[in-house]
């Protein structure tokens, strides 16, 4: 039997089972539209309530109706571009790092199509936008939104996100942050952090696809994206998900209530395979899930003169699940652009690829993905 | 039987698609490899419709593997393609032949290209859906017709390396077409009723002029157009520029005359267009070079069927090779030998080698028989 080690928990992770059964639990007993004024409805709307509740108390919102149940990052992603700039006059730039997520640069594009000005930031070798540069973009036109992902999706290096939202926020500027990654895996907190948005996904952190929340600061303009009902307060129409919101607040609470010793864990497990993986000569660790200042557990290797599409067809056909780039781009083989914008050439982009660990793994099964990674990357370099 | 891990280059349609069920069904390790060959930027159309590397065959590809339980890979050889198959189709039509992309796309893209990536993976071998047999013999192994001839390609495999023949699978090769779609539809493949492909990939529009003139702007103005000329150089006409001709082609000339007039040569340099009367076609000998052999050439003069373009039974014919020249005579005229295409060497079913046909030669059949 073909061991099966998945490393890919940044693009999705298993459902928990606990979720799973919350949500199983409404089966086809509390299936009440949250619109509807009966009883029925009554039970759906205080559930959705309730897992409102759950993410304002993880993410440290103070009020519920602070959170808004969208299909997933990608919408709430979309929902807080388009929605916030629709309050701007069309001279106010939007401003996003060149390494954002394709839900945040292809909205950008989008809206620059339709007469937005759009600001890319460059990054720097780690992927993050460079304070200086966002001031002086700041300072030279009206910006209306600034976009800066939490941690980023392929490095999984983290922003500091305090000082982006003091230099935004000094000169009246919104900060929305993609945070799809950092949820239940850093201390993702807006009392601290002072962002007016922030998108998480609902199967980043063990709980269902097809789920996912825009946090909306109080007195936040947001125009409705979708319309065609008077659901969330008008913010977004159609009948919510109601077993999907369910799961995603339990799974929520579940990720950030333990979230100091999951991520000790993560980290512990990071170091593991990286003393099983050793000295690879031409191996560069872009981004070491083991250290402090990075997303825990998540780690990008780039080996020069190997096709990283090659040791990923490589691993798969060992039951190792890896990633080159970013699971979205698959079909197309583009190197990443989050690589590019960080300063690599196409040809070592093609040599990278993302590991990204989850809670429940096995330090086995790390030293056997670590041992076959080893051997692929030095046949492959001896293949040339 | 050995287990084999085996890539399959998957093109969206069903032959590949049927190729690789069929290997999984006999307990081989596949893993499906789709080449991207170019986007509309090679090919200077904005959406390129019905083309074989769009996204939607890409997902069809998938959509088979995910089915089969396999893994599946985009490999990005748009690169090697421009170089080995586009920038000679162009430097063809400029010189006056007609090209042949098929034959230059196996040979370079998936007998070289799609093998380094299928041995990085360390594979044993590698399939694809063409209708053609690789026979084993106590002396090797030898490329031969498909099992139905109506479908046979082994014309276009003439190229592929000899040292990789016995790696190489054709799960169609006794198979007919009929049997391919109905094995899709019992495999429940959603590509079953696929229609076949037909343009050259890369020119899904049909028209060569504009992607000529795309690829090579500088040199859009030879293909400008020119004269038609008689067999004694008289003028008896225009024509709309060389790349809308091939040899052996009657319509589209746009001339009244009492009887049908046909392409018999095209002089690039000039940008004539030469035509004439059925006759002017027929040829009895040719040459042709870039050869490639997949047995051992004989010494002095190989006896062997000649066939000069898909789908052709092939002529007896005689061989000799100089200087990397293959001078080839027929017993009998052929009816339009075009110079680009391409000469297959057979020996019954057996495919022995071929080569780039470089012109017809005027002049005797061979004698006797």
């Amino acid at each position: 039997m073909l061991r099966k080690v998945y490393l890919d928990h940044a693009a999705t992770t298993p459902l928990d089972q606990e979720v799973l059964e919350a949500m199983l639990r409404l089966g086809s007993t509390h299936f009440g539209n949250p619109s509807s004024g009966h009883g029925f409805g009554r039970r759906a709307r205080a559930l959705v309530d309730e897992a409102a509740q759950q993410v304002a108390g993880a993410i440290g919102a103070s009020r519920s109706e602070e959170i808004l149940f969208t299909s997933g990052g990608t919408e709430s992603d979309n929902l807080a571009l388009r929605g916030a700039l629709a309050a701007f006059p069309g001279e106010h730039a939007l401003v996003v790092g060149a390494a954002e997520h394709a839900a945040v640069l292809d909205t950008a594009a989008d809206l620059e199509a339709m007469g937005r000005r759009v600001v890319r930031l460059p990054v720097d070798g780690r992927a993050r936008v460079d304070p200086g540069a966002l001031e002086a973009a700041l300072d030279q036109q009206p910006v209306g939104l600034v976009s800066v992902i939490w941690a980023n999706n392929e490095v999984g290096s983290i922003h500091d996100m305090e000082a982006i939202c003091r230099i935004c926020h000094a000169r009246g500027v919104l900060v929305h942050s993609d945070a799809v990654q950092a949820l239940g895996r850093l201390d993702v907190r807006v009392d601290r952090i002072p962002v007016d948005l922030l998108s998480g996904s609902a199967h980043k952190f063990h709980g269902p696809k097809g789920a996912g929340f825009l946090f909306v600061r109080r007195g936040t303009r947001l125009a409705p994206q979708i319309t065609g009902g008077l659901q969330q307060e008008g913010r977004r129409g159609g009948t919510e998900n109601v077993p999907g919101i369910v799961g995603l607040g339990l799974a929520l609470e579940r990720a950030t209530g333990n979230l100091g010793p999951h991520a000790d864990h993560l980290r512990r497990l990071a170091s593991h395979f990286k003393s099983a993986l050793g000295k690879v000569p031409g191996m560069v660790m872009l981004g070491d899930g083991a250290v402090a200042d990075q997303l825990p557990g998540h780690f990008s290797l780039c080996f020069e003169d190997v096709e990283g599409e090659a040791l990923l067809l490589s691993l798969d056909l060992d039951g190792i699940a890896v990633s080159s780039g970013s699971a979205c781009h698959t079909g197309s083989v583009e190197p990443s652009h989050v690589l590019l914008a960080m300063g690599l050439s196409r040809r070592q982009a093609k040599g990278c690829i993302r590991l990204v660990l989850g809670r429940h793994q096995v330090e086995e099964d790390l030293s056997y993905a670590a041992q076959r990674l080893r051997e692929h990357v030095e046949r492959l370099r001896g293949a040339q | 039987m050995k287990r084999l891990r085996v890539v399959v280059a998957m093109s969206g349609g069903v032959d590949s698609a049927v190729a690789a069920a069929l290997l999984v069904q006999a307990g081989h390790e596949v893993v499906g490899m789709t080449m991207r060959l170019h986007g509309h930027v090679d090919t200077g159309l904005a959406s390129p419709e019905r083309s074989c590397c769009d996204l939607r065959a890409y997902n069809d590809a998938r959509r088979v593997c995910d089915r089969l339980e396999i893994p599946h890979q985009v490999v990005d050889l748009s690169d090697e393609f421009r170089r080995d198959v586009m920038d000679v189709f162009a430097s063809e039509y400029f010189a006056g032949r007609t090209p042949n992309p098929c034959v230059l796309c196996n040979t370079h893209l998936k007998w070289e290209h799609l093998w380094l990536r299928a041995e990085r993976i360390q594979a044993d071998a590698v399939a694809t859906g063409h209708y053609a047999r690789v026979v084993q013999a106590d002396n090797g192994h030898f490329l031969a017709r498909a099992a139905f001839r109506e479908k046979d390609q082994s014309y276009a495999l003439w190229g592929l390396a000899r040292d990789r023949l016995a790696h190489t699978l054709f799960p169609l090769g006794d198979l007919s077409k009929s049997q391919v779609r109905q094995l899709a539809r019992q495999l429940d493949l959603a590509v079953a009723e696929k229609a076949e492909s037909q343009d050259i990939c890369f020119v899904p529009d049909g028209d060569y002029g504009r992607f000529l003139a795309h690829h090579n702007p500088r040199r859009a103005h030879e293909l400008q157009g020119g004269n038609l000329v008689d067999d004694q150089g008289r003028v008896v006409g225009t024509h709309k520029g060389i790349a809308h001709f091939t040899v052996g082609q009657r319509r589209g000339l746009g001339l009244a005359a009492p009887k049908p007039l046909y392409v018999s040569g095209i002089d690039a340099s000039t940008g004539d267009v030469r035509v004439g009367p059925e006759q002017d076609l027929y040829h009895t000998a040719l040459e042709a070079d870039g050869l490639k052999w997949l047995v051992e050439f004989p010494d002095g003069e190989l006896e062997c069927l000649g066939a000069i373009r898909y789908r052709d039974a092939g002529a007896p014919c005689v061989v000799k090779v100089k200087d990397g020249v293959a001078h080839v005579r027929f017993y009998e005229a052929r009816r339009a030998i075009t110079p680009g295409q391409c000469v297959v060497f057979y020996l019954g079913d057996q495919v022995l080698g071929g080569g780039w046909i470089r012109r017809a030669v005027p002049g005797h059949a061979v004698e006797g028989s």
